[in-house]
């Protein structure tokens, strides 16, 4: 079960990615995803996989790892590819069987789409759950947005949240698995059997672990109260953020890299995705 | 009776990835017979993945493990059998009771087994009554009782499977000094009376002093010791070494016997040292 969340886990590494700034790295993510979704031509693809590419080799994760967090998307990938190749229609057929027509241009949109949802997951994973730990991730989150607090957005309770709930993954992983072992000593079987035989059994499963974790919850919240916590007013930071040139440097990268791809869309396309 | 034979068996943890650890290694012995077997060790010293390996939750990396001669991995399809034969009650084994009542709870196992009807009732009755938990609380919802009843109904759960082999993981972890004897003294009678071949994993050495007939001792991944009760205390210092104990009175009798009162290093239990101490005045 532990192999199969390979993506979004966070990777230990002293690489220059490892080493930016949290906040840096939020904002650095937004303006990749833009990017991609610019990206239209063929060319543009070429650079920003170069791109990608170069974030991994920087990252020091190994590429296998990498490719092998990309295998859930399996369907998806599979199911886009499918809908462009036989939705898209373009001037000469390829081939022809009865009312099946697959053009070229189908064939290339296809690849590009799924280059993009590739390119997408990897470059974002790379700056953000690959090279950031979950804390250091909802702590730049919190302090972006802290400008929201004057609007009575309780920002720093959003990011405590979600620093507990990442926190617990692991722990709900451990604790779904051992109840499973549990009801399998008991001979409870969740391979076989119809679908509806096999959400049934899935209920000695999950009644356990909703218990749990309300318990845990109750246990967490009065660990908290016995350290004191309040919440976010008045609250001082351990580690307090500083970005240095090196943080700017990539931002600035990532910037001239958006402006590269609307170029190379604009005057050099090889051959653009339609829509 | 049923027989527990482990073949060669290691196990490695996160096979061919960088975290890698191994678990298990050259692990053969033979556990059978009627009685109770207590297996000891360090946290980390493999006891818990050694157990799984009994009902066939962990598959062994290398080696066998055989039920009554039976190597239970030969038809992977069919391991559910081999559940059915070898029970295993996990750590807090209260955190997995789910159904609206006590008595669905405790039908599950068996259910899964294919008892329906009278034969059903008949295997809860049973498990009931060897649980020591009252009639009375079979139509509660097992999220109302106390942590020693929830205990005693996820017990019942498995015994009411009629388990030829029954292993527990620390059975009496977390329960009062009262609930503690009560429980183990209720699984020493059931092993009496059925049969049934017991293995307990346990910290507790004074608890395994007093309930287990022989004892298994883990360190590393590997048994270094298989014997009787009585003959595995008087190896104290071998115990201390891989992070065990002897039970306290064990150590008084040790401490006596260096200051003239040899009542000998193999006493395990208060009451037999009180025997022996008492012996020698007259």
């Amino acid at each position: 079960m532990k192999q199969d969340i390979a993506f979004g886990q966070y990777c230990e590494g002293e690489s220059p990615l490892h080493r930016l700034d949290p906040r840096i790295k939020i904002v650095i993510t937004v303006l990749v995803i833009v990017t991609i979704f610019l990206a239209k031509s063929v060319s543009s693809f070429i650079l920003l996989t170069a791109f990608t590419v170069g974030l991994v080799l920087l990252s020091g994760i190994s590429p296998r790892i990498v490719l092998g967090s990309l295998k859930p998307l399996g369907f998806i990938i599979v199911f886009t590819a499918v809908i462009n190749i036989f939705w898209m229609t373009g001037e000469t057929p390829l081939f022809e069987l009865g009312f099946i027509r697959i053009y070229p241009e189908g064939l290339i949109n296809a690849a590009l789409i799924i280059l993009r949802i590739m390119l997408l997951l990897t470059a974002t994973s790379m700056f953000l759950t690959y090279t950031t730990t979950p804390i250091a991730l909802t702590d730049g989150l919190e302090q972006l947005l802290a400008p929201l607090k004057k609007l009575r957005v309780p920002v720093h309770e959003f990011s405590m949240m979600m620093t507990i709930a990442l926190r617990f993954i692991p722990t709900l992983m451990e604790e779904t698995e051992k109840i499973m072992n549990a009801q399998k000593a008991r001979g409870a079987d969740f391979t076989e059997g119809s679908l509806i035989s096999r959400a049934k059994a899935l209920i000695p499963i999950l009644i356990p672990l909703f218990i749990s974790s309300f318990r845990r919850a109750d246990e967490l919240a009065t660990a908290m109260e016995c350290r004191c916590y309040t919440g976010g007013e008045g609250r001082t930071r351990m580690n307090i953020l500083r970005t240095t040139a090196k943080d700017w440097l990539f931002t600035a990268a990532v910037a001239a890299l958006g402006v590269g791809i609307v170029l190379l869309n604009m005057y050099l396309p090889l051959y653009s995705l339609s829509m | 009776m049923a027989t527990v034979k482990f073949e060669d068996i290691s196990y490695t943890y996160n096979k061919n990835t960088p975290y890698a650890a191994t678990a298990l290694s050259d692990i053969n012995i033979t556990v059978s017979g009627n009685g109770i077997t207590g297996l000891i060790g360090h946290t980390g010293s493999g006891k818990s993945t050694l157990v799984q390996m009994i009902n066939g939750l962990i598959k062994p990396t290398s080696g066998k493990v055989y039920i009554d001669g039976v190597d239970i991995w030969a038809e992977p399809k069919k391991i559910r059998n081999v559940r059915f034969k070898a029970g295993l009650v996990m750590q807090y084994p209260e955190h997995q009771l789910f159904a609206e009542t006590v008595e669905e709870d405790i039908a599950f196992g068996p259910r899964n087994m294919g008892l329906s009807g009278d034969a059903l009732k008949e295997r809860i009755m049973e498990a009931v009554r060897f649980s020591g938990l009252s009639p009375e609380l079979l139509s509660k919802s097992p999220f109302e009782l106390s942590g020693g009843q929830k205990r005693r109904v996820a017990l019942a759960g498995v015994m009411a499977m009629g388990p030829e082999i029954l292993i527990l993981d620390e059975p009496a972890a977390g329960l009062d000094p009262g609930g503690r004897r009560d429980i183990l003294g209720k699984i020493k009678s059931y092993a009496r009376e059925s049969g049934t071949c017991v293995i307990i994993v346990s910290h507790s050495m004074e608890d395994m002093a007093m309930y287990c007939d022989d004892l298994i001792v883990m360190a590393g991944g590997k048994v270094i010791m298989h014997a009787p009760t009585a003959e595995v205390f008087t190896h104290s210092e071998k115990l201390l070494s891989v992070g065990l104990d002897v039970p306290q009175i064990t150590k008084i009798a040790v401490a006596l016997g260096r200051n003239g009162i040899d009542i000998g290093e193999d006493i395990y239990t208060v009451g037999f040292a009180a025997e022996r101490l008492l012996g020698k005045e007259k």
